[in-house]
């Protein structure tokens, strides 16, 4: 395994830049005016390193959509992106509910080698709601599954719910929500506002987040197990997550980067580019997921990277499938929110998008601070470089980004996983 | 100017007396023996309906003969999914074909919006999903002057599902632009969300708001919300808000009364109402064809699109009906 010199990077835990030998899969020293025979040099004047991003929520289509995003083409948008490993969510076809597809989609993240892929169980069998999947089977799985969501459907029956949440306690799992009440969102198509009413579009309102979150976070309390809410989008989920944790309740909470960004006025175009869900919601609920990351009530920035096939997005908006990409984009989207915003300086970047979701799935090779010995996950960064957004520039399989044309903050120029480059100079290693 | 007629905010006050005005010189038209306009000859409108829409598009289609357009009805009976052509594909075939003006009615709100983004020719929204349907709301406007005049102050009650009605969305604002008070009244469950901030009044108490009301205009009660808690039922609905009798007899004697068809007689409007002196319902349906006539030619009769141009075209004051 060769190894790797990069010298006059800024790290969160010094004040002066410094170099790093990344050698054997770790870091092998970090201390100024380093050398090393034989190791592969990259200058990093000007740049930051931090520990690789680990995404907890990531749609890679595979199986069942691979015209949409593969294994492949969804861990290279990651490694682009700086992540060095992402949550793989389970609503594929077949659904992953079974240790058979769970390890399916750890072994072609293994192959495909740009980032490590820990998949997400589903809770219940197809994501019916109706019947807890195999939720032990795939936790003693080779991919050790920790995360259970039937993400894009809610948990909405309260006693499944409670069963997952208690059951998932004997091997240190968490039970992650699409807290999306079904009644209150049939058929909702935007952000439930004064603006959908004049445009004629199905409301989701935010109760209909809000009322799950409640509800959960009492039966987290009450059964004491381990919950995580996926994107966040309102200002009240953000203010009952504030209470639950004040309450010493175990709940942890992500926002999308497009929900810390965008607002429901985007779907005045009647562009299903912007339709996503949940939706993308009012200023005041920008402004307050904003804050919540800002003081650490929400814990995680996560992707829900979705990728779709054109002929998915270029319908009628209610016909439009929901969501969009977020891996390549992230990071930039969160320096343009929260880091120019002056909300969160690089150490509270790595923390939200490292640290944290790190802590969150329980992976302990990943989201560790940059230090001798520490596995060698990590990205650097170029703060002050912009870019424009090209959709066709993508690694992602679709070209379903909200942002093209868009000029964004910061460059991710180099990713290793494990001392070896994944990204150089921006493009796949 | 918009090449489009996609809502009816896309209407300035000018554009909209202007599509108002030369309306009333083609509807004399209808008077005359020959009732054709040579003005769109050598140009294709598509009626392009993913609804079922007998009455629009025949209304439509009426317009677009008597401006000698070539007239292509396009039905694409239920959804673009379930037939399996998406709207692109539909787009682009209209496009081959050579469409000067594509004539939209679809389920989906925004349809027309999508449709102007994928074609050259003009876009004409003829009913969107729960969105707008801005023909409808000048033909309203249309009817709403013959009887009273300019509507400057005039009080319009528009009553019932307004929650899912692309006629009430279109009349609220091109009567605000044309400078009516409009007040909308419905049970709490049918007007949507933030209703306070739109560009008119709202009520729960139609007897509160009839002896105020100089137009009153029914909304349709469709059936499939009778089943879905919008109210308890029928019965309950007609009795708090629809238009019977008696409180006909509260208006102000000049009020007319008005409905976009096609009604439930007895739920919301009472046979007798609809059948009454007041009514100009049936009046609504003559003059759609006139005020369509108008928007295909302001659109389509010039080089640009006239609407949003000063004076009024001076062909059409002297025009001679079916002159070569």
């Amino acid at each position: 395994m060769s190894s790797w010199l990069i010298r006059g990077a800024r790290i969160a835990e010094r004040a002066d830049p410094v170099d790093l030998l990344l050698d054997d899969g770790v870091v092998a020293a970090v201390e100024s005016g380093l050398s090393h025979r034989g190791a592969s040099v990259l200058e990093a004047d000007g740049l930051i390193a931090l520990p690789g991003l680990v995404d907890l929520h990531t749609h890679l289509r595979e199986p069942g959509r691979e015209d949409a995003e593969t294994v492949e083409t969804g861990t290279l948008a990651a490694a682009l992106g700086g992540f060095t490993a992402v949550h793989a969510m389970a609503n594929t076809d077949p659904v992953a509910d079974s240790a058979g597809v769970v390890e399916q989609v750890w072994l072609a993240g293994r192959d495909a080698g740009h980032c490590d892929v820990h998949p997400v169980g589903a809770v219940s069998v197809g994501l019916r709601g109706e019947q807890l999947a195999e939720l032990g089977a795939m936790a003693d799985s080779h991919a050790r599954v920790r995360v259970f969501s039937d993400d894009g459907k809610c948990v909405s029956d309260a006693l499944l719910m409670r069963r997952a949440l208690e059951y998932v306690k004997a091997f240190d799992g968490v039970v992650a929500q699409h807290a999306q009440e079904p009644r209150l969102t049939e058929d909702a198509q935007m952000n439930e506002s004064e603006l959908s009413g004049v445009l004629g579009l199905r409301g989701w309102p935010a109760v209909a987040e809000q009322a799950i979150i409640a509800r959960d976070i009492l039966l987290t309390e009450h059964v004491g197990s381990r919950l995580h809410i996926c994107h966040i989008s309102t200002a009240g989920s953000v203010e009952l997550v504030r209470w639950a944790k004040a309450r010493g309740v175990n709940v942890t909470a992500e926002v999308t980067p497009h929900h810390l960004l965008l607002t429901d006025e985007l779907a005045a175009t009647y562009d299903p580019l912007y339709k996503v869900n949940p939706p993308l919601r009012s200023r005041d609920d920008v402004e307050a997921v904003r804050q919540g990351l800002a003081d650490g009530t929400i814990d995680a920035v996560a992707t829900d990277h979705a990728p779709h096939a054109l002929e998915d997005k270029e319908t009628e908006w209610q016909a439009a499938a929901s969501g969009m990409l977020g891996l390549e984009t992230a990071l930039s989207v969160v320096a343009l929110a929260m880091v120019e915003t002056g909300l969160l300086d690089w150490a509270g970047v790595c923390d939200r998008m490292s640290t944290r979701p790190a802590r969150i799935g329980r992976l302990a090779g990943q989201g560790q601070p940059i230090a001798v010995g520490a596995p060698a996950n990590l990205v650097l960064i170029d703060p002050a470089a912009r870019r424009v957004v090209d959709p066709r520039a993508l690694a992602s399989k679709s070209r379903n980004t909200p942002y093209a044309g868009r000029e964004l903050p910061v460059r991710v120029v180099h990713t290793f996983l494990r001392a070896s480059p994944t990204v150089l100079d921006g493009k796949p290693a | 100017m918009t090449r489009h007629l996609l809502s009816a905010a896309d209407l300035s006050r000018d554009d909209a007396l202007l599509i108002l005005d030369t309306a009333t010189e083609l509807a004399r038209l209808a008077d005359r023996p020959i009732k054709k306009l040579p003005t769109l000859r050598g140009r294709t409108i598509v009626n392009l309906f993913f609804e079922d829409s007998t009455r629009t598009r025949s209304s439509f289609e009426a317009a677009a003969k008597r401006l000698s357009a070539d007239v292509i009805n396009f039905s694409a009976k239920g959804s673009s999914v379930s037939k399996g052509e998406s709207l692109k594909d539909t787009a682009l075939t209209l496009e081959a074909m050579g469409a000067d003006g594509v004539v939209i009615r679809h389920e989906a709100s925004g349809a027309p919006h999508r449709l102007a983004g994928w074609i050259k020719g003009c876009v004409v929204n003829a009913g969107d999903g729960t969105h707008e349907h801005p023909t409808q709301a000048l033909l309203d406007a249309f009817t709403m002057r013959r009887h009273l005049g300019n509507l400057d102050g005039r009080r319009v009650a528009i009553v019932g599902d307004v929650l899912h009605s692309r006629v009430a969305r279109s009349n609220v604002l091109l009567l605000r632009t044309l400078g009516a008070d409009v007040t909308v009244v419905a049970p709490p469950t049918l007007l949507p969300v933030g209703i306070d901030g739109w560009s008119c009044a709202y009520s729960y108490d139609l007897d509160a708001v009839l002896p105020k009301t100089d137009v009153v205009m029914m909304l349709r009660v469709q059936r499939e919300r009778m089943n879905a808690s919008y109210f308890p039922n029928a019965r309950e609905y007609s009795r708090r808000y629809g238009l019977d009798a008696a409180r006909m007899a509260v208006l102000p004697d000049h009020a007319i009364v008005m409905h976009p068809g096609p009604m439930n007689r007895g739920m919301e409007i009472a046979a007798e109402v609809a059948d009454s002196e007041r009514s100009v319902i049936v009046e609504q349906v003559t003059n759609g064809v006139s005020v369509r006539m108008a928007v295909l030619y302001l659109l389509l009769g010039g080089s640009e699109s006239a609407i949003g141009m000063e004076p009024l075209p001076a062909e059409l004051t002297g025009a001679e009906g079916g002159a070569t």
